[in-house]
Order: structure tokens, then sequence, then C-alpha cells
């Protein structure tokens, strides 16, 4: 896997972030989002992973005070996802996220998947009904819901919910796709599909997931940024890091002496 | 440590676990009497006016006017006028109050503007009823000329309820979490995407809870009501809103004189004659019964909606 022929999808450079309380929560970080590929964010809580993430969808922007600094260029078009001139629900339309807590809407299965499309003026019911078909297969639930898609969505387990999520996530075709601990809330069989499932993913789309589980990271990711303090420590392939990390900090963090 | 210390250890702990609850105990006998004060003498108060008013519960009651004898009066242009007045301070404080309540708490920006909004929308709530009055005798009845009508009294009533409906419509939307709002716009909803499809659809049963207790209270206002200048003695109903000629629609109701329940029971209870008072408990015993079914519906609908909305 030679770093050099994957293209890249997205990538930040020299991004600082400031929430509204001018706390300073990213340092100049830089780092490529090669295609097709996972890359996990690690580090110690705090250190700003899921600020980072959340940067990559302006989810930032819906709390009024924090700023950003730099650019995140997404490929091929070179857009600056950041800039002032561009609508952060253009970004949130092509790049989705599935959140720590499932936290599908109070609606019925179906219309948890259908409101992507619904908010994207489709009203072709057929057209509908193909996509939530298809992002519940994409997503591996359909089996488990396909007969009762009219249910409220609260009714599935965490584990369901997580991937209904994932569906609602899906149905939209998004470039990106951002995790940010999405196994955190659910048991280790619901990891594990979760987990499986994120790996077929890759086939379509691009991954980014933040995790405080080094051993998910080492299983699913195939590159991996080690974070602390707001700051990129180191980002390299997945087995390299985890094998020989060219950074003291790094090793610390993987081996557990610290974190 | 023996067996026998282990032993006489627990007794003590034991003893001191029975002095702890005595406290328990204590709270839970306070605690029933002063629920039980208020309780008990709404509760007689209550039946005390159904006992009085026993001998004019009747259909006719209800369909006759007020008249000079006692047994024959009847409290037709008195729902009348209160089902209208109501009909417009639903029409007046609904659409504002909600509107309100939503801009508040999704558009505005959260600065010392919005605070000082915000403290004089809570005190609102807390300003006397006869204000209110007194603003719309000097507002509605004269500024803007709309007389002693239905309309002023719906306004003034609308007005005199604002802050109660603002204020549940601005906490039913606080109690939406934020992933779920984070969710909507995560998939590039826009600010109105994510407040007609879900923070509407989530929040509406505290906002029409708030609207049934602010209606309510509304029913049971004299103050400002006598304030504005409603009649007290009228043998009249307003012209029928819908006739059956073109246009069809008749709006001259709005600007009738008019009288309603709390008014007529005020009017009955000062007279001298003692029938007159049976009057006025019969309606005051309507008044409690039907703000008590509101307030039911409102607890009612509140349950339903938690139940098949739970975060």
């Amino acid at each position: 896997m030679a770093t050099t022929t994957t293209p890249i999808k997205a990538e930040a450079r020299d991004l600082d972030f400031y929430y509204s309380t001018g706390m300073k929560a990213l340092k100049g970080v830089s780092m490529p989002l090669y295609e097709k590929k996972i890359t996990a964010l690690i580090g110690p809580s705090g250190c700003g992973k899921s600020t980072f993430l959340r940067c990559f969808n302006r989810m930032h922007d819906l709390y009024p005070g924090n700023k950003y600094d730099g650019e995140i260029i997404m490929h091929p078009d070179n857009t600056n996802l950041l800039a002032d001139g561009v609508d952060p629900i253009e970004v949130r339309m092509r790049i989705s996220m599935v959140f720590q807590k499932p936290n599908p809407f109070p609606k019925s299965i179906y219309e948890n998947v259908a409101y992507g499309l619904r908010v994207r003026d489709e009203k072709n019911k057929r057209v509908i009904d193909d996509k939530v078909e298809e992002a519940l297969k994409g997503a591996a639930i359909w089996n488990e819901v396909k007969d009762r898609l009219d249910d409220l969505a609260f009714n599935l387990s965490g584990g369901q919910q997580q991937r209904l999520c994932i569906a609602r996530a899906l149905a939209t075709d998004p470039e990106i796709m951002l995790f940010d601990e999405p196994t955190s809330a659910l048991d280790p069989i619901a990891t594990a599909n979760i987990e499986e499932l994120m790996c077929e993913l890759k086939d379509k789309l691009t991954i980014l997931v933040v995790t405080h589980n080094m051993q998910q990271a080492a299983r699913v990711s195939d590159y991996t940024a080690y974070m602390y303090l707001g700051e990129m420590m180191e980002f390299g392939e997945t087995d390299a890091i985890f094998t020989k990390p060219t950074r003291k900090e790094t090793e610390d963090y993987i081996t557990g002496k610290f974190g | 440590m023996t067996q026998a210390s282990v032993i006489k250890n627990l007794t003590e702990v034991r003893a001191m676990i029975k002095r702890h609850k005595v406290n328990d105990y204590i709270f839970s006998v306070i605690g029933i009497i002063a629920l039980m004060i208020g309780l008990l003498t709404l509760l007689t108060l209550f039946i005390d006016l159904i006992y009085d008013g026993s001998a004019r519960f009747n259909l006719q009651f209800l369909s006759d006017y007020p008249s000079r004898r006692a047994e024959h009066a009847g409290l037709l242009s008195a729902w009348v006028g209160s089902t209208l007045v109501m009909i417009i301070t639903f029409l007046t404080a609904v659409p504002m109050g909600v509107a309100a309540g939503l801009y508040l708490e999704e558009y505005a920006p959260k600065n010392w503007f919005s605070d000082i909004i915000e403290i004089n929308v809570s005190n609102l709530a807390g300003v006397p009823s006869i204000v209110y009055g007194l603003l719309a005798l000097g507002l509605f009845v004269y500024g803007l000329g709309l007389g002693q009508s239905i309309l002023t009294a719906g306004l003034t009533l609308g007005l005199l309820i604002l802050p109660i409906v603002i204020v549940s419509t601005r906490e039913s939307i606080r109690a939406i979490p934020v992933a779920i709002r984070e969710a909507a716009y995560a998939v590039g909803a826009t600010k109105w995407q994510v407040v007609y499809d879900h923070v509407l659809k989530y929040s509406y049963g505290g906002v029409l809870t708030g609207i049934i207790i602010g209606m309510a209270r509304a029913l049971g206002e004299t103050a400002p009501i006598i304030t504005i200048g409603a009649l007290t003695f009228i043998a009249f109903l307003p012209p029928t809103p819908i006739t059956s000629e073109p246009p069809y629609l008749n709006f001259e109701w709005l600007s009738s004189g008019f009288t309603v329940l709390p008014i007529q029971m005020f009017n009955w209870l000062s007279r001298p004659d003692h029938a007159f008072h049976v009057n006025a408990a019969a309606t005051g015993a309507i008044i409690i019964l039907v703000t008590l079914l509101m307030n039911g519906y409102a607890i009612r609908l509140r349950y339903k909606i938690r139940e098949s909305i739970k975060w």
C-alpha cells in the first residue's frame, strides 16, 4: 500500500480552531484523507480529535462564536470547505456523519432513512423507496427491519439504531462519512457489526473515524493519526503507527503507558 | 474484632437508621398536611358551589338570556360571549406566542438584547391582569377605536396569555436533545427544515399544553374584561358569523357588545336577591368544571405524547 499512489479525497492544511470561549482547540493540524480508505483519529480525551472531525462537516457553525483558521481542501473540485463563501449546508450535503450515541429521529424507520432525501427535495416515492432499501441494505440492517419499516426507530436496539443512523447517513450518497466514536455506546457484538460494516463501506466512500479504542483503530483503519493537546503528533499507515511509531509520545499512548 | 462487638455495632447501626428514618416520617406527614390544606379547600369550594347551584343545572339555564327574574335568567349570552372571545384569544395568542417562542429559541442571536427580551417575557407573565385591562382600554378601546367589543376582549386576553404560550413553547423546544438537532443538520437540513420537520413536531405536545392552560386562565379572567367595559346585562346574541346569503361570512360580531361567564357570575353575585346567588354558584361551578376539563385534557395530552417520544 504505497501512500503516493492513493488519491487524496480531502486534506486539512494548517488548521486552527477556536471555540467561542477563546480556547484554541486545534493547533496547526494538517492531515490527508485518502480516498476510499479508513482514517482513524486516536488520542486521549480532550485532545481535539472530535473537534477536528466536526470541522469536516462544519458542525461548529451551529454554535455562534466558533472560529476556523486554515483550510480543508476537498478533492477533486479543490473546494476549501472552511471558506467563508462555502455554505455549511453544501458541505453537509457531501459529507455525512454518524454520532457517538445513536440518535434516530422519533419517526418511523423508513422516515429516518428518507429524511436526507426529503431535505434534497426528492419527491418521487419510487426513488425514495429504492434509496431507503439500498441504504438499509448497505447498513446491513435491511433483513431485520424490512417487515416493519413503519415502526418507530426507538423500538430498535442500540446497535440496530446505530446501523439505522448509518443508513440515514448513507442514503444521500456522501463522498465522505464521519464517525464520531460510533461504538462507544454499544456492546461488543454490536461493535463488531459496526466495524465490519465500516470495512464494507470503504469500497464506496472515504471514512474518518474518531475512536477511543486503540484495538478498533488497529482493526478497521488504513491510516491512523495520533493527536495530543490539539496538535497532530503523528500520521501514517496504521500498521506503521502501531508497530514502529516514530515519536515516543505515540508509542507511550499506544502501549498504554499514558492516556 | 470479636463477634460480640460486631453484633453490638450492628444494633447501634440499626438504632441509628431508625432515628434517621423518623425524619422521613415527619416530613411525609408535613407534606400531606400541606397538600391537603390546599386541595381540600378547593374541593370544599367546588362542592359547595355545586350544592348551591344545583337547582339551576339544566339546559334551560344554558339557553336563556339573563332576566330580572332569577329563575328565568340564563347563561346564553355569557357562554356565547366567552366562546367568541376565546376564539379571538386563541387566534391571537397561538400564532404570536409560538412564533415568538420559536424565534427566541431557534433564531435569535444570544446577546444582551435577547437577554433583556427574555427577562421581560418572563416578567410579563407576572403582571397583574388589571394592568392588561388598562392597557387595552387605552390602546384597543380608545387608541385603535375598537370599542367595548368582542375583538377588544379577545385581543386583551390574547396579550394576557401570550407570555404563558411563549414560555411553554420555549420550554418544550428546549427539551429536544441537541443530538436530534445535530442529526438533522448533519444530513444537510436548513434551519427552517429543522424547525418545521423536527422542532415543531416533537414539541407540539408541550406547546399545546401551554396553550390549553393559557386558555383556561383566560376563560376565568374578570378584571381586564371589566376594565375594558364588558356589559353586565345583555339580552341579545352577537350577529352570527355565518350567514345564509353571500358572502356567507359576517364579521359584525367582532364589534358587538358582549358579556362573559365570570362577569355574568359577578353581576348575579352583586344582587341582593338570594335567588340570583344560586345562579352565580351554578355559573361558578360551570367555569371551574370547564377549566378543570381543559387542564385535565392538557395533562392527558402531555402524558400521551411523553409515551410516544422518549429521548
